[in-house]
């Protein structure tokens, strides 16, 4: 065996031996040291921590001398799901280490000498410098971005539900794909869950589409030959896209709601009021028609850049072949502004998709619909979500429609990220 | 420059078509100005609204006859509004300070480093910040609670930034890609370090898309009502966002006046600072857009 192989199974059998045994002593030390502070102060937390996933509490809630105590499965499974990620962690240090062994027996074979301390550091700070100032961004991306993702996968195979299993009264078990199976073999939830998403991607397709082209009517609008004030123009229409989304919002449903300075306007005209928010049809227009307000000022901004960056040459040959101005609309300017911004329609429908603030604070998903199980007419799925979890403690059927959505969304999102500018140059820089 | 060509043409085509060009220019006209209508109503409505005396919403006018100033004073001296005011500029700073620094990092790695993962990292990143956060609430929540960190603006702030990385961190790396490789090069070749070509390099010349970011993570605390309202539970920690949105989505939406007047001082700033680096704003957005 040659040594090489023999310094990494070495450090296979303890952290760090390996390279003690070719003499780098700081860096075997400094594995050492982690192994063994691992395996003192450790071991418990780990045990605790998977028997929990693996079981999810044994005892509920019971009192003794007055002081609560038993098993909330909930925090064990996130707890659990927080020593796995760290298991992991730990085992790809296991696997650098021996690595590292591995090499450093080579290069003792070879003759070189391990380097010194200060030489050390920098060859790992010049070799490694991507994956160092990478550290922060990953770690906030397992913690803040991966973790709630698997807590919220593994619920979807448990029933974690009020009232029969919501801790810490009670505790939560897995079920395996129970949850699946109720989802599509019972009618309550199949009939809801696909209304539902009929409405959110009608939803989702029409309020992409008007504010894709009412913004690109503004900006063709604003840029057109001849119109003077051009930049007071744009300082107009890109309000609604400062002022903070949820403020917009509340101001809309209070200008919309049934005693509304709306409906106060068409009475003084001699109307009737009209039920904006609250009729099932009137209220899904309502929502469509509020969100362009909202909405195309965003692409306003985004296509008045496009459309500066067409060449100019473009429209003078059309000029001179005696294109109208709508040929010249339909034949350059449109296909050059879609070909630019397809991108961005893609990633604005995934956007509405799950838009929930907009439904959310103008509609909170209402009115009731009989036929639902707890959802409204106006409710999209990322609403249902939510009401599902806070107000009916759903929350295995919560989890398992969210990783559906999941699914959908991340699979168009990912197609809409691969056409844009950044991704397609990705390998012509140099 | 070419905008002189085109008005040149124009000109020469207006003898031939002038009242077509007419109509045409007055229809774009009285458009516009609908649209601007359109667009300051609700404005206007809620500017109105902070100046009516009372405070219900429905005795409030567009035009108050009497206007009054009085509800202006009241956030000040009678509500927790300028506390929530300065819990949410601090939020809003360290989230920008924190969000600069970790973005801009990351992006010069995937863009300047070729590593395994690379591209897996980068796709896997924006997929993964697709998950809709309130979902993630639950876990975060005993994440922070676990770290110490629950009703904290700082464990608020790490959230945000987590938040924030992805997308941002594809935005700018697409920027820094457009920087000429060769002025690297250049530098390495002077001896100059990793850390030193970042900062004297790349960030200078990547101004407008740091802007862009700076200013986007810097207003994101004031739009955000969901997370705190989870995360942040003692009364003198919320953020204006929390505070406004229970003004009027309580069960008696008596503040309306009062959140009309609190609405027009959270937007002020925010209006002023997007009409301010509207330029940086223009050149972010489109920054990611391919070219034709």
């Amino acid at each position: 065996m040659n040594r090489g192989k023999k310094s990494a199974l070495l450090s296979t059998l303890f952290m760090g031996l390996g390279q003690l045994y070719n003499k780098e002593y700081i860096k075997g030390a400094f594995f050492a040291v982690i192994e063994a502070m691992l395996l003192i102060f450790s071991i418990p937390y780990f045990k605790k921590a998977l028997w929990g996933i693996i079981t999810l509490g044994e005892k509920p809630l019971y009192y003794e001398n007055g002081i609560a105590k038993g098993d909330h499965s909930i925090l064990l499974l996130i707890q659990g799901t927080i020593a796995v990620i760290l298991l992991v962690l730990i085992a790809i240090l296991y696997i650098v280490n021996i690595r590292d062994a591995k090499k450093a027996g080579e290069s003792r074979e070879r003759g070189e000498k391990p380097l010194g301390f200060v030489a050390l550091i920098k060859h790992i700070w010049d070799r490694y410098f991507h994956f160092i100032m990478l550290t922060p961004a990953a770690v906030f991306l397992l913690f803040i971005t991966l973790l709630p993702i698997l807590v919220t996968i593994s619920i979807a195979f448990t029933n974690y539900s009020g009232p029969n299993n919501l801790p810490p009264a009670k505790l939560v078990d897995w079920v395996g794909l129970l949850n699946f199976k109720n989802l599509f073999k019972l009618k309550i939830w199949n009939s809801t869950f696909i209304g539902v998403a009929k409405w959110t991607v009608i939803w989702a397709t029409l309020s992409t589409v008007t504010t894709y082209f009412g913004g690109l009517l503004i900006a063709l609008m604003v840029n057109a030959n001849g119109i003077k004030f051009k930049k007071f123009w744009r300082s107009i229409f890109i309000i609604p896209y400062a002022i903070p989304g949820f403020l917009s919002l509340l101001v809309m449903r209070l200008m919309f709601s049934g005693p509304g300075a709306i409906n106060g306007f068409l009475i003084k005209m001699g109307l009737e009021k009209v039920a904006w928010l609250t009729d099932p049809n009137i209220a899904k227009t309502s929502l469509i028609i509020i969100n362009i307000w909202l909405g195309a000022p965003y692409f306003m901004v985004l296509m008045a850049g496009i459309l500066t960056n067409i060449s100019k040459s473009l429209y003078e040959a059309a000029d001179i072949d005696g294109a109208s101005e709508w040929q010249k609309f339909w034949k350059i300017t449109l296909p050059m502004v879609l070909f630019s911004t397809a991108p961005y329609l893609i990633l604005t429908f995934a956007y509405n998709f799950n838009s929930f603030n907009n439904i959310y604070i103008l509609t909170e998903g209402n009115p009731v619909n009989a036929a639902y199980k707890y959802a409204g007419h106006t409710d999209i799925l990322i609403t249902w979500i939510f009401k599902l979890t806070y107000d009916q403690y759903k929350f295995q059927m919560a989890a398992l429609i969210t990783i559906i959505i999941f699914v959908v969304i991340a699979a168009i999102s990912a197609y809409g990220f691969t056409k844009t500018k950044s991704f397609k140059e990705e390998d012509m820089i140099q | 420059m070419s905008m002189s060509d085109m008005s040149v043409k124009t000109t020469k085509k207006k003898k031939r078509f002038s009242l077509r060009k007419f109509i045409g220019k007055f229809l774009i006209y009285t458009l516009l100005i609908i649209q601007c209508i359109i667009v300051i109503v609700p404005v206007v409505w809620i500017i109105g609204s902070s100046l009516n005396p009372g405070n219900s919403l429905y005795g409030s006018a567009m035009f108050p006859k009497n206007p009054t100033f009085a509800h202006y004073k009241e956030l000040f001296t009678k509500t927790d509004f300028p506390l929530w005011y300065r819990n949410t500029l601090k939020i809003a700073a360290l989230n920008m300070v924190f969000c600069i620094v970790i973005i801009t990092i990351t992006s010069y790695v995937f863009s300047r480093f070729r590593f395994k993962g690379r591209k897996q990292g980068l796709m896997a990143m924006l997929i993964l910040q697709m998950f809709p956060t309130f979902l993630a609430m639950t876990a975060l929540y005993v994440l922070l609670w676990q770290l110490n960190l629950l009703d904290n603006h700082l464990g608020l702030v790490l959230v945000y930034v987590g938040g924030a990385i992805p997308y941002n961190a594809w935005l700018v790396k697409g920027y820094f890609d457009g920087i000429p490789r060769s002025l690297d090069e250049a530098a390495r070749i002077d001896g100059a370090s990793n850390l030193t070509i970042f900062r004297k390099i790349t960030l200078p010349l990547a101004k407008p898309i740091i802007t862009f970011v700076a200013l986007t993570s810097f207003t994101a605390p004031w739009m955000d009502f969901l997370l705190p309202r989870l995360l942040i539970r003692s009364a003198d920690k919320k953020t204006l966002a929390v505070g406004l949105f229970e003004w009027v989505t309580g069960q008696q939406n008596t503040k309306f006046t009062l959140f009309a007047a609190g609405a027009i001082l959270v937007a002020i700033p925010i209006v002023l600072l997007f009409a301010y680096l509207q330029k940086n704003i223009v050149e972010g957005l489109s920054s990611g857009a391919s070219k034709g």
